[in-house]
């Protein structure tokens, strides 16, 4: 299974070192988090080392090594998010889902982490729970967000 | 496909009658900014009554037209009328409107404002809009270019960011596109001619480093060799700024004009655009570009019948701060890891893949075809001596309208802040505005550091390079802020009052680049982890006389021997924050005080009783139940168990809380 999602991927880009970046994203966007044995299998596909891999796959934010939540937080902390109480939800949203920034709560719902910035900086600060961004919170609507809603 | 002018003349034709057609047209701001406040669900609620009502109408999507805090914005053309904006729509005032219309009646009471006639930037050819049918509320409307955020713009790069539909190739023709583009293919322009038109225009890079445009084009363009690149660098890492992302989804095309001007320049054939990841629906807009250019036969083999070929592809980033440093980005897009490379050979010369490459970030691209269009000569009297055009800056942070604005270099701090951004708001000071990211620095905007040091009774004449004078009055320009120990970077304005504090402003710039540095060099990643070291102890009380040496002496090590930018302007945050505002640190250091009241381990919550009208709001806010209160009794904070998130200052309506 695991094998022919990667083979696809590696298929889409043509087996393109340029394209591994890419291809990469592609496997985080698919499993939600880089699988060793998905990293393994790309590795022998296109002849690059897993150290090379491994380099990668640390050196940029997009990706993870460990299985992310259903949803991904993301608490933008740019700078204008910053001034206006970014540190405040982050703390909030830590302890409203008992979880440290870049940790996933225990029912796998959520992955909180932070953002450099999304460019949504009139609006800050900002909260993107997967794409959906949500502007001008406060810690209060910000731990709202991801309540569990109500059931009528 | 196009080949000849006839083909794009009726090509323009027909994008023209779809951004003034002959019947309503509602078109919804569905940037990211406006989606971060609803415009999805706005443009679903105009749809929806649009067919409940019957109303032959266009419902059409746009980018942002940059007042980016009256979001959602909807545009409304009806003919017979005067272009109208309507401002903070809801679904609900959204579906009002609607229904409004289709009884043939308005709410002039939301309209941002009126557009009366438009010139194009490209070929000066005006469209007027009447007024035949409008009732005179609607001549009352303001005109939009005469309220206080627009009076002082002039738009090059963001022209048509929210007039027209970005995803449509045909609108972005009907607006002068691709007509520079035609000419310049079509008639062979001379290379060295458009090089030359470049250097004269004095294009700066808009990136941050504002190196001149046309010296890079022309090295690249005498570099030997068959195989050249052309890259555009969309990875806006500076927190605060986000023109690009705002071009990308707003007008692709502008980007991409420019960009098959560079090749056609430079004798390239392959382009790379590099965006952010967080920027999907930039990514997803440009690669929708790409695929109309190519049908319309701009972009690929034979352009225009040419003989010229270009393609580009899009390289999605991975999240790295550093890849926005050149070499970094080149080697990300050879699938690497994204660590900049000493620059003794300039990227011109061997850059991605060691040939000569021609990098230019977003806005850069986008002034291309104007310059081509309108002559070097107008551009450059436009702006200052040394930085000639326009500057898209974001207006962010504490103050009154937040969004992005395009003026011309030159202008200053006092009209950008108190004019187009009308100061700060509940009632206030303004105490710094932050320019140029992580690279920049933190300036003055008030003498409020030197009258606090006076407050303090501290009479002693200030060092020389204490600064005391205000800097509201500095014009804006690459040289003038980089004198002033900041850069203008890519454009980030972040304002701040007198709630920030510039020691957490310095902490939080160095966090940034402690994680942002890719550790390849040592002063980069042991000088930022020693400075924030520092820092964090002023933060939490335990700051020493020496430390404000120590961090000035880390600094210019930081600044003499780091590899790249990213290191080498690390410091600038610290540097200028002490410069303009040592007070604040010397209370953080002597007196263990934080007189804005940020760092927690120097402040205390409490409630003033007079203030407080016992509602009960903060007790219930409070997520670790530390107010205790009975209804109409003046609330108290039980200290100890006090976790100082702040939450019930924000609550407060009658400013309750005090921070001490």
């Amino acid at each position: 299974m695991i094998h022919e999602k990667v083979a696809a991927i590696i298929d889409k880009y043509e087996g393109d070192h340029e394209s591994l970046i890419m291809m990469l994203q592609d496997m985080q966007d698919s499993f939600r988090y880089l699988p060793e044995e998905a990293l393994r299998y790309l590795g022998e596909r296109l002849d690059i080392p897993m150290t090379q891999l491994y380099a990668v796959a640390t050196f940029y934010k997009a990706f993870s090594l460990t299985p992310q939540g259903d949803h991904t937080i993301h608490v933008c902390c740019g700078t204008a998010c910053h001034v206006k109480g970014a540190d405040r939800i982050v703390d909030r949203l830590e302890r409203e889902l008992h979880v440290k920034e870049g940790g996933t709560t225990l029912d796998k719902r959520y992955t909180l982490k932070t953002v450099r910035c999304v460019g949504a900086c009139s609006l800050a600060p900002i909260v993107l729970i997967d794409e959906q961004a949500h502007g001008r919170l406060t810690q209060d609507k910000a731990a709202k967000l991801v309540r569990p809603k109500k059931t009528a | 496909m196009i080949r000849t002018w006839e083909d794009l003349q009726e090509i323009r034709k027909r994008g023209a009658k779809k951004i003034h057609p002959d019947k309503i047209k509602i078109a919804v701001g569905t940037a990211t900014c406006g989606l971060a406040t609803g415009a999805g669900d706005v443009l679903k609620a105009v749809r929806e009554a649009v067919e409940q009502c019957r109303l032959d109408a266009i419902v059409a999507e746009t980018g942002c037209i940059g007042y980016c805090q009256k979001e959602p914005i909807l545009d409304v053309c009806i003919p017979g009328f005067p272009r109208i904006f309507y401002s903070e729509m809801t679904p609900a005032k959204a579906k009002q409107l609607v229904e409004a219309l289709a009884k043939g009646e308005h709410k002039p009471e939301w309209a941002l404002g009126k557009i009366l006639s438009e010139t194009n930037l490209i070929d000066e050819s005006v469209f007027n809009y009447t007024m035949e049918k409008a009732p005179i509320e609607i001549a009352k409307i303001h005109n939009l270019n005469d309220i206080s955020f627009y009076k002082k713009q002039f738009k090059i790069v963001l022209r048509n960011c929210g007039m027209i539909d970005p995803e449509d190739i045909e609108q972005y023709i009907a607006m002068g596109g691709y007509h520079a583009l035609f000419k310049i293919l079509t008639k062979k322009r001379p290379q060295t001619d458009l090089i030359e038109a470049v250097k004269k225009s004095g294009l700066r890079g808009r990136g941050g480093g504002g190196f001149p445009a046309g010296k890079k084009w022309e090295t690249v363009y005498k570099a030997p060799g068959d195989v050249k690149y052309v890259i555009c660098n969309a990875d806006e890492g500076d927190p605060g700024a986000y023109m690009d992302r705002s071009v990308l989804e707003g007008d692709p095309h502008s980007v991409m004009e420019g960009m098959i001007i560079g090749a056609y320049t430079i004798g390239s054939n392959h382009g790379y655009i590099y965006v952010r990841h967080e920027y999907p629906q930039a990514v997803r807009k440009f690669t929708k570009a790409i695929e109309q250019a190519r049908e319309l036969g701009i972009l690929g083999k034979n352009i225009f019948g040419s003989g010229f070929d270009f393609d580009i592809k899009i390289n999605r980033g991975g999240g790295a701060f550093v890849c926005g440093e050149s070499t970094a980005l080149m080697a990300s897009i050879e699938g690497d890891v994204g660590e900049p490379r000493p620059k003794y050979i300039h990227t011109a010369e061997a850059g991605l893949w060691n040939k000569p490459t021609n990098l230019n970030n977003v806005e850069t691209w986008a002034n291309i075809a104007p310059i081509m269009a309108r002559g070097a000569d107008w551009f450059a009297s436009i702006g200052t001596e040394g930085s000639k055009g326009t500057k898209v800056f974001s207006l962010v942070g504490k103050v009154k309208n937040t969004g992005l604005l395009e003026v011309p270099m030159g202008i200053t701090l006092r009209e950008v802040l108190y004019e187009l951004g009308e100061g700060i708001p509940e009632g206030r000071r303004f105490k710094a505005v932050q320019t140029g990211g992580p690279s920049g620095g933190c300036l003055i905007v008030d003498t409020f550091g030197w009258k606090h040091r006076e407050y303090l009774g501290d009479t002693a004449p200030p060092a020389v390079s204490y600064v005391t004078e205000s800097l509201i009055d500095l014009p804006v320009d690459f040289d003038t802020l980089t004198e002033a120990g900041s850069m203008m970077g890519s454009g980030g304005m972040i304002i701040m009052d007198d709630t920030s504090c510039m020691v957490d402003i310095g902490r939080y710039f160095l966090n940034f680049l402690k994680e942002e540095s890719c550790g390849k060099c040592t002063p980069c990643r042991e000088g930022i982890r020693n400075m924030l070291s520092i820092l964090d102890g002023i933060s939490e009380g335990r700051g020493k006389p020496e430390d404000l040496d120590r961090l000035v002496e880390i600094a210019q090590v930081l600044q003499d021997a780091s590899l790249c930018a990213l290191g080498g302007s690390a410091p600038n945050p610290i540097l200028s924050t002490i410069r303009y505002f040592r007070s604040e640190y010397e209370e953080h250091i002597f007196h263990k005080r934080c007189p804005a009241g940020v760092c927690k381990a120097l402040i205390r919550f409490s409630i003033d009783p007079e203030k407080c009208t016992g509602c009960t709001v903060c007790v219930k806010a409070c997520p670790e139940n530390c107010i205790e209160g009975k209804k109409q009794k003046p609330h108290r904070i039980d200290e100890p168990k006090c976790i100082k998130c702040g939450s019930c200052q924000e609550v407060c309506k009658f400013n309750a809380v005090v921070i001490q």
